[in-house]
């Protein structure tokens, strides 16, 4: 048991020093029929470091990595490349080992890096402020549209059809208890997002329009047009952001007058992981800040004057306000935001811009290729690092198929809305700087073949 | 011009169909440093007993009662700048919000400054 | 004459008071202060080498976004030196004696950072074709499953984010389930020492939150729960064990009533290392329960996440439980039941919680801290746990006051007052004591049932030796607080920061830097 400090002698020693005569009698409050005799049946009794390692490795050895293989997967997930530096600062136990900074004098480190965090994030996002991150973009687009509730008292929200579709399930999840009305739509495989529908649905019962930009096609578009519609009306304009590199080469959502913007971070810092833990970004207007959930770090002074930094307008939080509180969120994703904002401070400005300028280079480069393959057409016009290809037969087998020519060539639209046959030919494909020219080569040739042998037929 | 005062410690001042409201020194006492305010907005109804402002120090928040009916005529803005006013002056600058009564004879079931005193010095 | 300074230099102590002179820098020898990355990064600066981009013709819609976004940059060895700096000024268990009551700060093996690591999982993208993931849908299951054993229950949901997602989770299976056989039900009851994202989580869900008593022993009164209970009544949310370190007795006659009632009953797991391995909540007719990994299965708490909180469901309510969720196949194969196989395999559920499959990187360090304890060495966790607080309980209940200890032994945590402490002196001068004294503090004023609380927990990885030196530590502290040293008001004074004006902080928020000339104007 080599996590346990404690010897047979010590135990003796504290039993004694306690009154007890056995470990058991310390149990004496559970009812004699809850209690167990011995181990748990149903699992092994201890291993080794090395027996636990050596199944790891078994079962990881089960799974294609994306960095072993050509891949072009995204929707809401993308791979870039981590920089070696940020795993290792943040297995320094310091941060690693730390909790929620309840204790500000002993936690400044935390504290510090988090007040960077709210300051990267709100700059990127093109908002006033940020808070210290929440569990994914997706509970993060379901808070966002309640918190525009708490601020228009409406509860009618207008989604685009550009949503991910598993945020809009989470918000469905959420407004069927709430009471809340989501009106949403599903994508058409074509250049034009649903704007037009957006804007006719804007009314004044409306609490917010919720756009992705870049959308899940991949599709981007000005989103000007749809907040001054919005708040003519009264309502909010939340953005969702699901690639932030992106924003390092188009406008912030801030800057078209997103009220509330917000984003998974997954992409800057943190690692894919199968889906989580991810990071969730959440920005807004400075004059909405006590209707915004999750934890706030901000600046002040200590007894001797020298700056520092404390958790602050808590009364929002549950711990504090309980029913009443702006979220039931406690945790949030510490470790991922320091993740995100060590990768943002080595990429600097010029480090994202560059990144971006890149992706998208790649991505075009790509898009032409695969665009010139028989049958294959390009949906969007515009786009950053992701695109969308119609094929000329159901994308979900050619997936597969691709997977077998260990390729993982993109995510197939059958997979994000099973069953609608509008949709069954689109592969939506991500191209980061990960990716090579061989890469792109070595897809276009698998897909060319796939094609041409009647998988999925 | 007659003070009248509740259990939840609200003090509320009656100048002809105008009242004034805010809380007592012993709340803010209790409350210690006022860091935020929220007045009603001009035009809402208050229900006497109803939830009409919210006070918040750093660790604690709490609703401010509406101490009888009516309809709010007048927010005290200066709070949004400086909510320790509610501190160096809660029964004077500190003020929270003005209405017109709507049930004058509510004002009978709330104490004068002395049955508030006694309420105090008995917690 | 013994020479204890053999390398000739003579210590002269001079005025051992004045033991902080000034420094140029304002750092203390290993102490050391650490500007802001807006201060010492500048736009033009970055520490990645990435590669030319291509000529294309760009296909941004013409969204480009020209303004300057304001993001600093540092090259690598200024980075690595900024963290590193911040990361100093932080307090951790690898540090040292955590004993944050409720949080379980327990050791975090480095081997579960190893395994999560490796690429078959932390580099597997959450939407490739299931085919291509057998391995990490294995390990889920087998989470899952293991989850399911220790606990007695009969179905898990792996896919919530955190322990306040999974009482969400729970608390939408009981509305999804009283909607299903038509009993809409409005009201949650939930003792006054819960944690505050009991109440938060079911009004988050829509539901109108009452108090539950507590007994003088420091228990759910469980005649003034029986007398609420009604056909209004959706639930309780009732943590086992209690936030004031004692097993509820009467679960199973709570949850009996309950039942009788209509109702479902959560149980917030969070402090389910006291019992793990020796008490299975599916014995005492729990419908609910969320596990937080990071505490009773010590992932590591990252300075606030991320978490993740697996909800053990009943019988009753294992069929709303929330998408994805993994399924072995009799052949050996693992398929993902999402929105497409709803219909057939899950379908009353409540739908989805979160993007994705949930916290992978949790899931797999959970699996290796489960492994590497086995059947066997997790009774011994709880063991030792509840030998611990109960050491230090008995310990301190002559110096400190201790509300409940007539009630018993406690379990995983020792709840003691404020009560005794000299005028003036209160929980938050004896938790900043304890910080000079290199401690982080214990909980502090949590649960709210007590004065002043102060709730200990030492958790399962503590030795004997470090327990005795807390002991003596808090013992000290707490003794100078009943005596009044007015010192202890102004503690700590050996930290990076002295006491920090939260008040300031509150009133006027900066929650984002601003250039200095920026702020000026704005002033």
């Amino acid at each position: 048991m080599r996590y346990l400090p404690l010897t047979q002698s010590d135990r003796q020693a504290m039993l004694g020093v306690i009154g007890a005569k056995s470990i058991d009698d310390l149990f004496v409050d559970v009812p004699a029929e809850a209690r167990l005799d011995g181990p748990i049946q149903g699992l092994p009794n201890h291993a080794s470091e090395m027996a636990v390692e050596r199944h790891f490795s078994d079962l990881a050895r089960k799974n294609m990595a994306a960095s072993h293989h050509p891949f072009f997967l995204g929707c809401g997930a993308y791979k870039h490349h981590v920089p070696a530096s940020v795993d290792h600062l943040i297995q320094r136990g310091e941060f690693l080992t730390a909790y929620t900074p309840y204790q500000p004098e002993i936690a400044q480190g935390t504290l510090q890096m988090l007040f960077e965090f709210q300051t990267q994030v709100a700059r990127l996002l093109g908002c006033d402020v940020a808070n210290a991150s929440m569990y994914d973009g997706s509970t993060a687009c379901w808070e966002a549209i309640s918190m525009a509730g708490r601020i228009t008292k409406r509860k009618k929200a207008v989604l685009s059809s550009g949503l991910h579709p598993h945020y809009v399930s989470v918000c469905e999840t959420m407004a069927k208890f709430t009471g809340d009305t989501l009106d949403t739509v599903q994508p058409e495989l074509s250049a034009n997002t649903d704007r037009t529908r957006l804007l006719a649905a804007i009314d004044d019962e409306t609490s917010c329009v919720v756009v992705q930009y870049p959308d899940i096609l991949g599709r981007i578009e000005d989103l000007t047009a749809i907040a001054a519609k919005a708040h003519e009306h009264g309502a909010l304009l939340v953005a969702v952001v699901t690639e932030p590199v992106a924003l390092g080469a188009i406008k912030a959502p801030g800057e078209m007058g997103a009220d509330i913007v917000v984003g998974e971070g997954q992409s800057i810092g943190v690692g894919l992981q199968f889906g989580g833990p991810y990071v969730g970004l959440f920005a807004c207007k400075e004059k909405f800040v006590r209707q915004m959930p999750g934890r706030l770090c901000g600046e002040t002074v200590d007894a001797e004057g020298k700056r520092g930094f404390v958790l602050t307008l808590s009364t929002r939080e549950q711990h504090i306000r309980r029913e009443k509180a702006t979220s039931n969120i406690c945790t949030n994703s510490g470790l991922c935001a320091l993740a995100f904002s060590i990768h943002m401070t080595l990429l600097g400005e010029k480090g994202l811009r560059d990144l971006a300028v890149l992706n998208h280079g790649l991505a075009v480069q790509a898009a032409e290729r695969l665009a010139q393959i028989p049958g294959v057409e390009l949906v969007n016009d515009s786009f950053f690092n992701e695109f969308t290809l119609k094929l000329p037969k159901e994308a979900r087998p050619v997936v597969r198929a691709l997977a077998d020519r260990k390729v993982l060539g993109g995510v197939s639209l059958g997979r994000l809305y099973p069953g609608v046959s509008a949709l069954e030919n689109g592969l939506v494909v991500a191209v980061t700087e990960v990716v090579t020219a061989e890469d792109v080569e070595t897809l276009a040739t698998a897909l060319e073949e796939t094609l041409s042998e009647g998988v999925g037929a | 011009m007659t003070r009248y005062y509740t259990e939840d410690h609200e003090w509320i001042e009656v100048d002809g169909n105008i009242a004034t409201v805010g809380i007592t020194d012993y709340a803010q006492g209790q409350l210690g440093d006022i860091v935020f305010a929220e007045v009603p907005a001009v035009g809402s109804t208050l229900k006497k007993g109803g939830d009409a402002a919210v006070v918040e120090s750093v660790k604690a928040a709490s609703d401010v009662y509406a101490p009888v009916s009516g309809v709010v005529t007048e927010g005290n803005d200066a709070l949004g700048d400086d909510p320790a006013l509610v501190n160096s002056d809660p029964e004077g600058e500190g003020w929270f919000f003005k209405l017109t009564l709507s049930e004058a004879s509510e004002l009978d079931s709330l104490m004068d400054e002395a049955a508030y005193k006694a309420f105090v010095d008995g917690l | 004459m013994s020479t204890i300074n053999q390398s000739g230099w003579k210590p002269e102590m001079g005025d051992v008071t004045d033991t902080k002179p000034a420094t140029f820098t304002g750092n203390r020898a290993l102490m050391l202060e650490e500007a802001l990355i807006f201060e010492i990064g500048t736009a033009g600066t970055t520490g990645v080498d990435l590669a030319e981009p291509p000529k294309v013709a760009s296909r941004l819609g013409g969204l480009e976004r020209n303004r300057a976004i304001g993001l600093p940059g540092l090259s690598e060895p200024e980075t690595v030196r900024h963290y590193t700096r911040l990361s100093r000024q932080n307090y951790a268990i690898d540090l040292g004696f955590f004993p944050l009551g409720s949080c379980t700060m327990k050791h975090n093996p480095r081997l579960n950072e190893k395994v999560a690591r490796m690429a078959g999982f932390a580099d597997v993208h959450p939407l490739q074709p299931v085919e291509t993931v057998q391995g990490a849908l294995a390990a889920i299951n087998q989470l899952a499953v293991w989850l399911i054993e220790l606990t007695g229950m009969y179905g898990v949901a792996m896919t919530p984010k955190a322990g306040a997602h999974g009482e969400l989770c729970g608390i939408l299976c009981i509305k999804a389930a009283l909607a299903a056989r038509g009993d809409p039900r409005g009201f949650i009851l939930v003792p006054e020492s819960a944690h505050g994202t009991n109440p938060a989580t079911a009004a988050f869900a829509g539901f109108s939150v009452e108090n539950i008593p507590a007994t003088p022993e420091g228990r759910v009164d469980l005649a003034a729960l029986k007398a609420r209970l009604g056909p209004d009544v959706a639930g309780v949310m009732i943590t086992n064990p209690n936030t004031c370190g004692l097993f509820e007795k009467d679960m199973k006659a709570i949850s009996d009533a309950v039942h009788a009632a209509g109702g479902y009953v959560y149980c917030d797991g969070a402090n389910f290392n006291a019992i793990v391995g020796r008490v299975r909540p599916g014995d005492l007719g729990i419908d609910a329960m969320h596990i937080n990994l990071h505490k009773t299965f010590s992932t590591p708490h990252g300075g606030g996440g991320p978490g993740s909180g697996p909800v053990v469901l009943s019988e009753a309510l294992a069929p709303f439980g929330p998408l994805p969720f993994t399924e072995r196949h009799a052949d050996g194969r693992y398929t993902l039941v999402e929105e497409e196989t709803v219909g057939e395999r899950h379908p009353h559920s409540f739908g989805r919680m979160t993007a994705f499959q949930g916290q992978m990187g949790m899931f797999t360090r959970a699996l290796s801290y489960i492994m590497s304890h086995g059947a066997d060495g997790l009774r011994q966790v709880a063991e030792d746990a509840v030998l611990n607080a109960n050491y230090i309980l008995r310990s301190l209940e002559d110096v400190l006051d201790a509300p409940f200890a007539h009630s018993g032994p406690c379990m995983h945590e020792a709840l003691f007052s404020d009560d005794g402490m000299a005028e003036g002196f209160s929980t938050l001068d004896i938790a900043k004591g304890l910080i000079d004294e290199g401690y982080h503090p214990m909980t502090v004023y949590f649960p709210l049932v007590v004065h002043g609380a102060m709730l200990v927990e030492p958790t399962e990885t503590e030795s004997k030796a470090a327990l005795d030196q807390f002991i003596g530590a808090l013992r000290s502290v707490a003794e100078r607080a009943k005596a009044g040293d007015p010192s202890l008001k102004s503690a700590p004074h050996h930290a990076p920061r002295r006491r920090l004006d939260e008040t300031l902080a509150a009133r006027k928020p900066r929650l984002v830097w601003t250039e200095p000339e920026q702020a000026e104007a704005a002033e």
